[in-house]
């Protein structure tokens, strides 16, 4: 059984969604390993926003929702990038999904964030939700309860720039960046410019 | 997070911030179609109200069901209380029944206090005698933020019966732990003696409403509450409107940017003219909107992540 966060964060290293639940207890992380470096996150980024265009005809109705905090900035970028392979501009919000989560009363109430609908709207819209890591899988199922009550998209996809493993519900993602294979005792960290200072996808835990 | 809200003062400012933070997020809520969330949903909010009350038991029947909380509203009115059961014995049933938390409203100073110690559930005081409503001092303060940006540093003159009003008594100590300075103006008999060094900080009383307008940021009238008065206390309500009532020359007296709030309900041409509570710069209406979001805040903040 993985240790639940208690509360305490760990300096230097950003706490991110999905994987917050195995961060390990202050100390043990000293030494991460870098997966991914700068050059490689602009890399995927690139592939994901072209794997877009591709799989959606042009992007032409999609709207990119970045879930707080990291899937947020990658989902900026998908669009810039997005922008600057074809000239399409695809609609960036953010949707905050501290209300729809299930270990709400397991965690504590926490701060909620602010959702942003883009003035286009959702209905008959193809939605593709941005995180930054894909684990259990209940990030995702959030969503899209969230999702339903803001609107009647004409598909939904999902787009992660890490997928660690260990689902516990039937959610794949449409666009992964990176599959990490992990154990339940590490903690896969993606650190992007806007909040972290550089781009980069770090592993910590136990095998490292 | 604090477990139970039974006084203002138990908020400091950080923790009356998160609330009022959380509640202008929920706020955005209320423009969206579905305006139901699912976070509390399976908990049990109980209304127990001891005391007539329309708009606070209806904000926290709205607050509750827009977080998918069942509620199960208990008035004292054709209820077993008129077959005479303590406090204590319809708490310890609402204990049995499995109230996630209480809202509870009492003629009794202190009663939330009482009922918290004999209750697993989270308690919210809605009003207590003449002593807190600490929601209401909450949803004061949401608004005089959104519409004057902050509050650290506001004058705001809260006008009228404060020996009576629990309003009053949440509103100085809120205010207090956010930096806003207050000032307390009524006749001598419902301003009570000592009550600045009781309180401390920065608060301030004055008998002559015309001297305090000018610099006032916020003016908050409060409701001449005849249920509670046992003596006379001024020599007519004529008199008291004079001396005290906020009219459209009153109002012309303010600066150009202040606002004019009132709890309800109010008693028009007594301590508040027509004119002057149905103007642009009176925000009655608004303090009901926002009180609904507050109330969503605190239930949230209270029950959202309490593992039971």
């Amino acid at each position: 059984m993985p240790y639940h966060a208690s509360g305490g964060s760990i300096p230097g290293a950003p706490s991110q969604s999905d994987s917050q639940r195995v961060t390990p207890p202050f100390g043990q992380v000293t030494a991460g390993k870098a997966i991914l470096t700068p050059a490689d996150v602009a890399r995927v980024v690139d592939r994901i926003a072209h794997q877009i265009l591709e799989k959606t005809s042009g992007a032409v109705d999609a709207v990119l929702l970045g879930i707080p905090t990291r899937g947020v900035p990658l989902a900026r970028r998908l669009a810039a990038r997005i922008h600057a392979f074809e000239g399409v501009d695809v609609p960036v919000g953010v949707l905050d999904i501290t209300l729809y989560r299930d270990d709400l009363r397991l965690r504590g109430a926490r701060a909620i964030g602010h959702t942003e609908v883009p003035a286009s709207g959702l209905d008959a819209r193809r939605v593709i939700l941005v995180d930054d890591v894909l684990f259990s899988g209940r990030t995702a199922r959030a969503a899209l309860d969230a999702l339903q009550d803001l609107g009647r998209p004409k598909a939904v996809q999902l787009a992660v720039l890490v997928d660690r493993g260990h689902r516990e519900l039937p959610i794949r993602a449409d666009y992964v960046g990176k599959n990490i294979p992990t154990s339940l005792d590490e903690s896969v960290r993606v650190l992007v410019a806007e909040t972290d200072g550089a781009d980069g996808v770090v592993l910590y835990g136990e095998r490292s | 997070m604090i477990r139970h809200l039974l006084s203002a003062a138990d908020l400091d400012a950080q923790t009356a911030t998160g609330i009022l933070d959380t509640a202008a997020e929920l706020a955005s809520l209320s423009g969206r179609e579905v305006k139901k969330l699912p976070t509390l949903r399976g908990r049990t909010v109980v209304n127990l109200f001891y005391e007539d009350s329309t708009r606070t038991r209806m904000s926290f029947e709205a607050a509750a069901k827009r977080l998918s909380a069942d509620v199960i509203n208990f008035s004292a009115r054709g209820s077993s209380v008129s077959k005479g059961e303590s406090l204590k014995d319809t708490a310890l049933t609402l204990q049995a029944m499995g109230a996630d938390a209480v809202i509870v409203r009492h003629w009794a100073s202190g009663a939330p206090h009482r009922l918290a110690s004999w209750i697993d559930g989270h308690v919210i005081n809605a009003g207590d005698g003449t002593h807190e409503h600490p929601t209401q001092a909450l949803l004061d303060a949401y608004t005089m933020r959104e519409r004057l940006g902050c509050l650290a540093g506001l004058q705001v003159a809260i006008v009228g019966d404060v020996l009576h009003s629990r309003v009053a008594g949440s509103n100085v100590r809120l205010l207090a732990a956010l930096g806003a300075r207050v000032t307390l103006v009524g006749p001598p008999t419902l301003i009570p003696l000592g009550i600045t060094q009781a309180l401390g900080g920065d608060l301030r009383t004055s008998y002559d409403l015309d001297a305090v307008l000018p610099d006032t940021d916020v003016v908050m009238m409060l409701r001449v509450q005849r249920e509670r008065m046992t003596k006379a206390f001024f020599p007519s309500p004529r008199e008291y409107a004079r001396a005290y009532g906020l009219d459209g020359a009153r109002m012309r007296r303010l600066p150009e940017h202040a606002i004019i709030m009132h709890p309800g309900p109010m008693n028009r041409g007594m301590e508040i003219a027509p004119e002057v509570a149905d103007s642009a710069r009176s925000t009655v209406v608004e303090q009901v909107t926002n009180g609904v979001s507050v109330r969503m805040a605190v239930l949230y903040l209270l029950l959202g992540g309490s593992a039971k």
